[in-house]
């Protein structure tokens, strides 16, 4: 199964039948793998990379630390939820250290982000207060580095 | 003066040396020309990973040199690099080697190959080794003013070398036997019992072993063993091993050579004299990749399988008769249903459907009939490669 899921995670395109040849797993097993871990949210979605900046479309991405206070029974969770049913909210982790909440904020302007955070986050009753960093630069997204990537530097013929 | 000694000198009509005019040239190199010249070639024909060096191995480099590491080592290698290798074996195999005097850090495999053959033979000594085997091995020898004694591997023996294929090559003159598991070209990797037999053999003739395990990390579902942790094989064996493969530093050149203290001093001494240290920079990036480099190898490993299982699928599929290689990163598909020798079959792929394999022949007699493929290559190109060979192979199927 790890073998499987290692592969996907690499590239989302392969085949079951690629995959078979690279793990040694027949055809019909890697199906059935792949269906159960669809089934159980072990794989959540298959989804693209992309360098939107490079694509000419603009787009603005924020850092958001949010300070909370925690509630009974609850945690963290109850507050967690508030914030990652909004769309604009990309991913959204429970941090150690100085701030409680990191948010990752997405949006077509940095009107718009700036609205997001002031209007809707900032205001929760359970927020603290919020510190946004835009982001000005990405340089690696998900493992892959966005810009210069480098060929292949080895000789063609080597011992 | 000079005119009247000339006519009763005898002048040597050739600058170069006997036994270099009687070494063949590498089969590898000879391909490389020919590559050279062509565009959009997929090449399986290379020897080395396409990973980069890990990064905080090259970042420790990076600082060391900022920090002023720029000068000599001390002959042996640096103390720290030893000391952690002498950690090394001894976890992974429970070796004991003393870091002091019993380890010499060497420019890659290579140059331990030529130290540790220059070190024991006496002229016209022989050394035992298969074939086909990795080009440098037979030459080593010959340099060193030995006789390499290439035994027969083929194919239906999974191109293993076992103690009973060895014994009949064993005369009065023979020094050594050397072993390349993993192996480069064939990837077969030889096992603990098939080890024991050859340490038996080695015990009852007073031989010694020269092990280049280079590839030793490189192996899918099996285990490599060290041939000098066998017992009572520490002190006849000369253990080689580098960085290059494993943790993809082909560039650094940093390799090493265990054994007794006694041959680890006749190394040095050659060493000391025509080597003089290994690089500091790549003595300090072996130390960071001894000290944290093992997740990165593991990984590395893993991508390596599923690479090669794609490729020895693919030949199979395509009809070629492929050898399961257990080690390295090469596959040895057998090319004989072409009818062609290996080294026209590479030409004319390489011709028609612009893929560069290494014929086999270039590792010996043994080799013939067979292509070297590396599948350190990207899974795209491994697909399109098996493609434009499968066509290739359509075109000139002879049975």
């Amino acid at each position: 199964m790890k073998k499987i899921l290692e592969a996907l995670e690499k590239d989302a395109r392969l085949t079951p039948e690629q995959i078979s040849a690279m793990t040694g797993t027949t055809v019909a097993d890697v199906k059935k793998a792949i269906k159960k871990a669809e089934e159980d949210r072990v794989i959540l979605k298959y989804k693209t990379v992309i360098d939107w900046a490079k694509s000419g479309e603009e787009q603005v991405w924020a850092l958001v630390e949010v300070k909370v206070v925690p509630q009974r029974n609850v945690g963290f969770d109850a507050i967690a939820e508030r914030v990652y049913r909004f769309p604009q909210a990309r991913s959204v982790y429970l941090a150690s250290g100085t701030y409680d909440l990191a948010v990752l904020v997405a949006g077509k302007t940095m009107q718009e982000v700036a609205v997001f955070v002031s209007e809707k986050l900032a205001t929760l009753e359970a927020v603290q207060g919020t510190v946004t960093h835009f982001i000005l630069k990405k340089y690696k997204e998900d493992g892959e580095i966005l810009e210069g990537g480098e060929g292949v530097k080895r000789l063609p013929v080597t011992p | 003066m000079s005119k009247s000694r000339s006519s009763h000198i005898k002048v040597s009509q050739s600058h170069i040396s006997e036994k270099v005019e009687a070494l063949p040239p590498s089969g590898i190199r000879k391909f490389f020309d020919l590559l050279s010249s062509i565009e959009g070639v997929i090449s399986l024909g290379v020897g080395e990973p396409d990973f980069v060096t890990p990064w905080h191995i090259c970042e420790a480099a990076i600082y060391s040199l900022e920090k002023g590491y720029t000068m000599y080592t001390s002959n042996k290698g640096m103390p720290e690099l030893r000391a952690e290798l002498a950690k090394h074996l001894d976890s992974r195999f429970g070796l004991t080697y003393d870091p002091d005097d019993e380890i010499l850090i060497t420019v890659g495999v290579s140059e331990g190959l030529d130290l540790a053959m220059r070190a024991i033979l006496n002229p016209g000594d022989e050394v035992i080794m298969p074939d086909p085997c990795y080009v440098a091995y037979p030459a080593s020898v010959s340099l060193a003013g030995g006789t390499p004694v290439q035994v027969p591997t083929n194919e239906e023996n999974n191109f293993e070398i076992i103690a009973d294929d060895i014994e009949p090559y064993i005369t009065q003159r023979t020094k050594a036997i050397l072993l390349g598991y993993p192996c480069n070209p064939t990837g077969a990797v030889l096992s603990k019992e098939e080890l024991n037999q050859i340490a038996e053999l080695a015990k009852r003739y007073n031989l010694l072993v020269i092990s280049d395990e280079v590839y030793g990390q490189l192996v899918y579902g099996v285990e490599h063993t060290c041939l000098a942790s066998l017992s009572g094989m520490r002190e006849r064996t000369i253990l080689l091993n580098g960085f290059s493969k494993a943790y993809a530093m082909t560039g650094w050149r940093i390799g090493y050579a265990a054994a007794d203290r006694e041959i680890v001093g006749a190394m040095t001494k050659i060493h000391q004299y025509t080597m003089l240290c290994a690089s500091i920079m790549g003595q300090t990036a072996a130390i960071e990749a001894l000290k944290a480099g093992d997740s990165e190898v593991e990984a590395m490993v893993r991508d390596y399988d599923r690479r090669r299982r794609v490729m020895v699928k693919g030949f199979r599929d395509i009809g070629l008769s492929c050898f399961e290689p257990k080690g390295a990163f090469y596959a040895f598909p057998s090319i004989k249903i072409t009818c062609m020798t290996s080294e026209e079959f590479a030409e004319k792929l390489l011709m028609e459907e612009k893929v560069a394999v290494v014929p086999g022949s270039a590792f010996g007699k043994c080799g013939e009939g067979y292509i070297r493929c590396c599948y350190a290559t990207s899974l795209p190109e491994i697909e399109e490669a098996i493609k434009r060979i499968g066509r290739f192979i359509q075109k000139y199927r002879k049975t």
